[in-house]
């Protein structure tokens, strides 16, 4: 009788074993289905940026590249040399740099302030303030485009990396405010409360005990920012021309203006190099921000 | 002199009023619990004590100065909060330090009073450490070790305990009792814990709805609560309240339950004022504990109830008693068997009985 019953439980065994191995193959099969169809243009772009316009013309989108050949990087980012006409990513790339870095850190320091003050310095109408803030989030930028050009006009910052600066900071504020306000209100008051009777002042309590354990949030709202200003073109593309546009706006200018013969493989090393630094921001800062998730700083 | 003094404070958010006309004083070294259940205001009063919450109407008084408008850090007081509050980015040293830091009191200073309160408190091998690398007991005492660096006037505590488990809240509950043994210092202590009220304080202030109910010696708010919300809200379970009236006749009074013609004398109790006694609605009040099974003073009175339920606690059982139809609790040892849905002979000790107006339910 008990014999009977084990080896019943052992058919049971075997075939739930065989159905788990066969999920799991399937699964992975999809995992790998996936991973080919996303990595697939970036295989082209990097394969096609490695040839030259003679193998492009002759061979296939898949052909593999007779060599390295990093010409056409080069192309992109310093240009061929000769004067007028030639646009090449290099100024731009700075531009870039020079527009992203003062953004990323003035709208993430004034989104840590506000998020500090809506939930530890609570006032009369601090909500309204706050859900006009979160409007900032849902407007439609095309719908700001003239009133901001007025202003940096009037401000004679227009056509500038700094009037740039300026748009990105302001409009970033909305969304870091919201992240730093969620996280702030589930750090304890009574830290604050307790830091007051130590004799700490608004400012000694912001940066002494609240940006220290802030290090997750910041992550996640530079990564945030860095990539949404990095990659923006609506803004670089109105509110800058000529030497002061973002790397964005010079890779479209560049793609579009080719005179003669359209060069894919500059136009993909462009595309990679206007690409690399979220990237790059996404690699080094998602590892910080896993490490600052599982530290568990402010539970008691 | 008054170490602490509130005179006649009010407190409102909004339209809701917190605190109604608080009258407190504490002397010099006493242990004040401010006991009651949650949203009596007990924690605003102590945040107003701690200058952490603003004041609508009256003033407090620390040692006889008005500190109504003083920054938290001037009034020379501490506070210890329910989370520790301890900052997670600073090790320990750090987190007790910080306060004098503040206060910019010289390097030798702040080394020699983190020393002795760091040995004292039995975290000097913990100094290095992160908060989250601490225990909940160790973060409490270093929460105290905070307060205590400081040498305050006024300790004020807000529910340190309730975030422990229940064997350490006893632990902890008696090293707060030695501590304040020792430093003699002035204490404000909120909590909703009777067991912790009646064990810590010299005095407890009970309170309900933002008013002070009773603030008096725990001796006295167990056995002469002020008014039937102190008399239910202290003891477990709670004294029993049996609504009845008053019967006077030459020099005797009694009491009688409703619905029962049976006169329980009550010539010996004290009362606030003798007159205007006859057919009064009262509750009479007994505890529990103060219901015998056996007669064991001459003056307990002997009554017959059924027994309908029986609740075992391990050392003593909880049983339920039927007097016409009010339910009346008594607390025996577990080891008494009591038969159920028979009536019983039961001794009440009128010594300790209490009586209150059943219209306005204060004490009489």
């Amino acid at each position: 009788m008990q014999d009977k019953i084990h080896s019943s439980y052992k058919q049971l065994e075997q075939r739930s074993k065989y159905t788990n191995m066969f999920l799991r193959w399937f699964l992975y099969l999809v995992l790998i289905l996936f991973a080919l169809y996303f990595i697939f243009p970036l295989y082209v772009m990097i394969v096609t940026s490695l040839k030259t316009m003679e193998e492009i013309r002759q061979g296939t989108l898949l052909t593999w590249p007779s060599g390295l050949n990093f010409d056409s990087w080069a192309v992109a980012w310093g240009g061929r040399g000769y004067g007028a006409g030639d646009t090449f990513l290099k100024p731009y790339f700075w531009n870039s740099i020079k527009m992203v870095v003062p953004a990323v850190f003035f709208s993430t320091f004034i989104g840590a302030m506000t998020g500090y003050v809506l939930t530890k310095w609570r006032f009369k109408g601090d909500q309204w303030v706050f859900l006009f803030l979160l409007f900032g989030c849902f407007i439609p930028f095309q719908a700001i485009l003239l009133p901001m050009a007025r202003t940096l006009g009037v401000l004679g910052i227009s056509n500038s990396v700094i009037g740039l600066v300026l748009v990105h900071t302001v409009y970033g504020i909305p969304f870091t405010t919201l992240f730093f306000r969620n996280y702030y209100i589930s750090v304890p008051t009574e830290l604050v409360k307790a830091a007051r009777i130590d004799g700490a002042g608004f400012f000694k309590i912001f940066f002494k005990i609240l940006l220290p354990i802030s290090a997750p949030i910041i992550v996640v709202t530079v990564i945030w920012q860095f990539t949404q200003i990095w990659n923006d073109f609506l803004f670089g593309s109105t509110f800058s021309f000529g030497e002061a546009a973002p790397i964005q706006v010079a890779l479209n200018n560049m793609v579009l203006s080719s005179t003669s013969v359209k060069e894919y493989n500059v136009d993909m090393a462009s595309a990679i190099i206007a690409g690399v630094p979220t990237l790059i921001v996404y690699v080094l800062a998602g590892k910080y921000f896993i490490r600052g998730l599982t530290s568990g700083a402010v539970k008691g | 002199m008054k170490t602490l003094k509130i005179d006649e404070l009010s407190k409102n958010f909004g339209t809701t009023e917190v605190l109604r006309k608080i009258n407190l004083e504490i002397d010099e070294g006493n242990f004040l619990v401010l006991l009651g259940p949650s949203g009596c205001g007990k924690s605003t009063l102590l945040n107003i004590i701690a200058g952490l919450e603003t004041i609508n109407e009256g003033n407090v008084y620390i040692d006889d100065y008005n500190v109504s408008k003083v920054e938290p850090k001037d009034r020379n007081i501490a506070m210890v909060f329910q989370s520790y509050a301890l900052y997670p980015s600073m090790n320990v040293r750090e987190n007790m330090i910080f306060g004098l830091k503040q206060a910019k009191v010289s390097k030798e200073k702040i080394e020699e009073q983190l020393q002795k309160v760091s040995k004292f408190l039995q975290v000097d091998a913990l100094l290095e450490r992160k908060p989250s690398q601490l225990s909940g007991g160790q973060r409490q005492r270093v929460a105290i070790g905070r307060a205590l660096v400081r040498e305050p006037r006024i300790f004020l505590f807000d529910e340190p305990l309730s975030n422990l488990d229940a064997k350490l809240r006893v632990e902890m509950r008696r090293e707060i009792k030695k501590l304040h043994q020792q430093l003699k210092t002035t204490v404000v202590y909120v909590t909703h814990d009777q067991t912790e009220a009646m064990s810590l304080g010299t005095n407890i202030a009970i309170m309900n709805h933002g008013v002070i109910q009773q603030n008096d010696t725990p001796e006295n708010i167990y056995n002469k609560p002020s008014n039937t919300f102190v008399a239910d809200f202290i003891g477990s379970p709670s004294m029993n309240l049996i609504k009845g009236n008053l019967k006077q006749s030459s020099n005797q009074i009694s009491f009688v339950a409703n619905g029962s013609n049976f006169e329980i004398p009550i010539n010996g109790y004290e009362f606030k004022e003798k007159s205007n006694l006859e057919n009064k609605e009262v509750y009479f009040g007994i505890r529990p504990e103060h219901i015998f099974s056996k007669k064991s003073n001459e003056g307990d009175f002997e009554i017959n109830l059924r027994a309908d339920l029986s609740e075992y606690i391990g050392h003593e059982q909880i049983m339920t008693f039927d007097y016409e139809n009010q339910e009346v609790l008594a607390k025996f040892p577990s080891t008494i068997k009591i038969e159920l849905s028979k009536n019983t002979k039961l001794y009440f000790d009128l010594t300790q009985i209490s009586l209150f107006d059943a219209k306005t339910e204060e004490r009489i």
